[in-house]
């Protein structure tokens, strides 16, 4: 079943100009990881060696080796949103997480003005209060 | 029915915009969903008419309906905010549907592509440098000159890439651009293509803005005969902050590590795959369509300050008032900014502290707020206007901890490639602690016997300073690209304007900061 999909991302990347990104992406959003069996395939695919994957893999911030089953939810403290008061949000909003839910922090989801914020999947979250982004954690 | 329209921007919609629009569906009303105006404090705003309601909730719709609503804030277009920006690269925000070709033809869309091919690529580059466009992303280089650059090297492939890794905080012009008027964007891409003739676009997107990544890929298969044989494509980022650096996000397009290049070769010259590439910030593009319009490069060279022309979307972010995207001609100052036009603080509270520029820019002090928005003025003040990014913050701010941030931050997106910025911001936080600390004593291992080269006396809190300053010295001089070569500059701010943030008298932080600019 893993299989098949990772060669469905394949075929529709290969030939592409610089296909690892894209492929490593899609390969992250289907799995919620590259797996070392992923990068290995991958490698093959495009000949290149593992360690060229690997090495690319770990560069970037959003590839995870290992795959979080908790429900996700991205908090911006870059400094617009420390200008807006996301710090001291913080220890409430681990609190509300416990171990059920991953906090990831971020810089920057460009909602600068309506700061703090916060991203659940795709949805964007502004004007978050202590209150609010527990509501939000709570319900993710 | 009257016809509603509001804004479909991720800000708007992270705001409640999508269940206000639902309300206003439910009860009968026609909705459409536009672009943002860029006045943020407002969103969710809701239009009718051309009067506006705003910040709106979906409890509120009866009320406007039914017209007791006291959210009303008469004709949007006349409101103090909008009535003096000069709208040029944002001219549709707020008026058009972001994915309606409709509506971009009726707006001026395609004239300036067509104008272009009937001028031909010669007399584009001339207008671009004429209109004396320097590239908004932040180091201001002028456009025309690299489109030239590119025009005459020769290469059988070419191409053209736009960077839309708006990594810093305090920016969101190109996220409001991509979402907002995407196909200006494409224009703009096909008028550089066609001045340099490249045969392939790349619009590098970072993956935190969806919307937007939603938006051009909607856009792009739109408008695709129309720049034919021109073909552009997204691609998206992973995460990494330093992909915001042209060389890196080359790198990064190719399927590498994004790991910044040694330059020269220059991009232009050998850019993407080695061929000759532009590489252009979002704004500088999206610029390209008022350019060249008939007579738009004299207009747009007419405005301005000094030696930098034309306007520049502002974004006012952070602890203010009045934030949002305020597009204006160079030279407005910064008390215009944050006092007058974004109405001080949303805390209420007197400002502390401006950053211009996003993470890599100076923190200035209200005493400095009479300085020009111009390329020029803000590096004679050691700082930068980068992206154009303005971030408030208020007197509770402790701006030794925002200097720590901005090591910090350097440290977890330095791209590892060179020493001072992998190394230099690691121990930059190490110092500044040690500073705020008040300086520190041998400890552990240090003492023991047998550690013959290891320091047996402490180091004083005026030592460590001098330390950061070094350090700071060696990172502007010897760092490969920005990151490392301008985190400098809001840690020295920091330093020279509130050194008691950081445990210092008032006035020795200022002195030594002070001889460090002297260099």
């Amino acid at each position: 079943m893993a299989g098949a999909d990772l060669d469905d991302i394949l075929a529709r990347h290969l030939g592409r100009e610089g296909a690892l990104l894209p492929i490593l992406r899609d390969v992250q959003v289907a799995f919620g990881c590259v797996s070392p069996a992923s990068e290995a395939a991958i490698a093959l695919a495009l000949n290149l060696s593992r360690a060229e994957v690997h090495g690319v893999v770990g560069f970037y911030h959003d590839f995870a080796a290992e795959r979080d089953p908790r429900p996700e939810v991205q908090i911006c403290r870059a400094e617009a949103c420390q200008a807006r008061g996301v710090e001291a949000l913080i220890s409430g909003a681990q609190a509300a997480a416990g171990e059920r839910v991953l906090l990831r922090t971020v810089y920057c989801l460009g909602l600068c003005s309506v700061g703090p914020s916060a991203r659940v999947g795709d949805a964007l979250h502004a004007r978050l209060d202590a209150e609010g982004l527990r509501r939000l954690i709570e319900a993710a | 029915m009257r016809t509603v329209r509001i804004s479909d921007d991720a800000l708007a919609r992270a705001c409640g915009a999508d269940a206000v629009a639902a309300e206003f569906a439910r009860r009968g009303a026609t909705v459409e969903r536009v672009s943002s105006w860029g006045m943020h404090w407002l969103e969710p705003l809701v239009e009718i008419e051309g009067e506006g309601w705003g910040p709106v909730t979906a409890d509120d719709v009866a009320a406007i309906l039914d017209g007791t609503c006291d959210k009303a804030i008469d004709r949007i277009a006349d409101h103090p905010f909008m009535a003096d920006q000069q709208r040029l690269t944002f001219a549709r925000a707020g008026k058009t549907r972001p994915l309606s070709l409709a509506d971009f033809a009726a707006t001026g869309g395609w004239a300036a592509l067509e104008r272009a091919r009937a001028i031909g690529p010669a007399t584009v580059v001339e207008e671009v440098i004429a209109s004396g466009l320097r590239g908004r992303g932040g180091a201001g280089f002028p456009a025309g000159i690299k489109w030239r650059t590119v025009a005459d090297t020769p290469g059988a492939r070419k191409y053209i890439v736009c960077n839309a890794d708006e990594g810093d905080s305090g920016t969101f012009a190109d996220r409001m651009l991509m979402e907002g008027d995407p196909f200006a964007l494409i224009e703009g891409m096909a008028i550089a293509a066609l001045a340099v003739g490249a045969q392939r676009g790349y619009i590098y997107v970072r993956g935190e803005y969806p919307d937007a990544i939603r938006k051009l890929e909607a856009a792009i298969p739109l408008a695709a005969p129309r720049i034919s044989p021109f073909e552009i494509e997204v691609r998206v980022g992973a995460g990494a902050y330093i992909c915001g650096e042209e060389t890196s996000l080359l790198n990064s397009l190719e399927g590498r590590r994004g790991e910044v290049r040694a330059k020269p070769p220059l991009p232009a010259i050998a850019g993407l795959f080695g061929c000759p590439t532009v590489v252009n910030n979002v704004l500088t593009l999206a610029a390209m369509p008022h350019i060249l319009a008939e007579g738009g490069a004299g207009h747009y060279g007419g405005l301005g300050f000094a030696r930098s022309r034309g306007t520049m979307p502002i974004q006012l972010a952070g602890n203010i008032r009045h934030g949002g995207l305020y597009e204006t001609a160079f030279g407005v100052t910064l008390d215009e900014l944050v006092h007058g036009i974004g109405g001080g603080t949303a805390s209420g509270r007197p400002v502390k502290a401006v950053q211009v520029g996003g993470p890599l820019g100076a923190y200035l002090h209200p005493d400095q707020f009479d300085i020009a928005f111009d390329y020029e003025s803000y590096t004679a003040a050691d700082a930068l206007i980068g992206h154009g990014g303005i971030t408030v913050f208020d007197d509770r701010t402790d701006m030794g901890a925002m200097a720590r941030f901005a090591m910090q931050f350097c440290a977890a997106e330095s791209c590892g490639k060179c020493t001072p910025c992998r190394i230099g911001a690691v121990r930059g936080v190490a110092v500044i602690d040690r500073i705020r600390a008040g300086g520190r004593s041998p400890e552990g291992l240090e003492c023991a016997p047998q550690m013959h080269n290891s320091r047996k006396t402490g180091r004083s809190q005026a030592e460590e300073v001098t330390l950061l300053e070094d350090l700071c010295e060696t990172m502007t001089y010897g760092s490969l690209c920005a990151l490392g070569g301008f985190t400098p500059f809001p840690v020295l701010s920091a330093l020279k304007h509130w050194p008691e943030d950081f445990g210092l008298a008032p006035q020795s932080g200022k002195g030594m900061a002070e001889q460090t600019h002297g260099i």
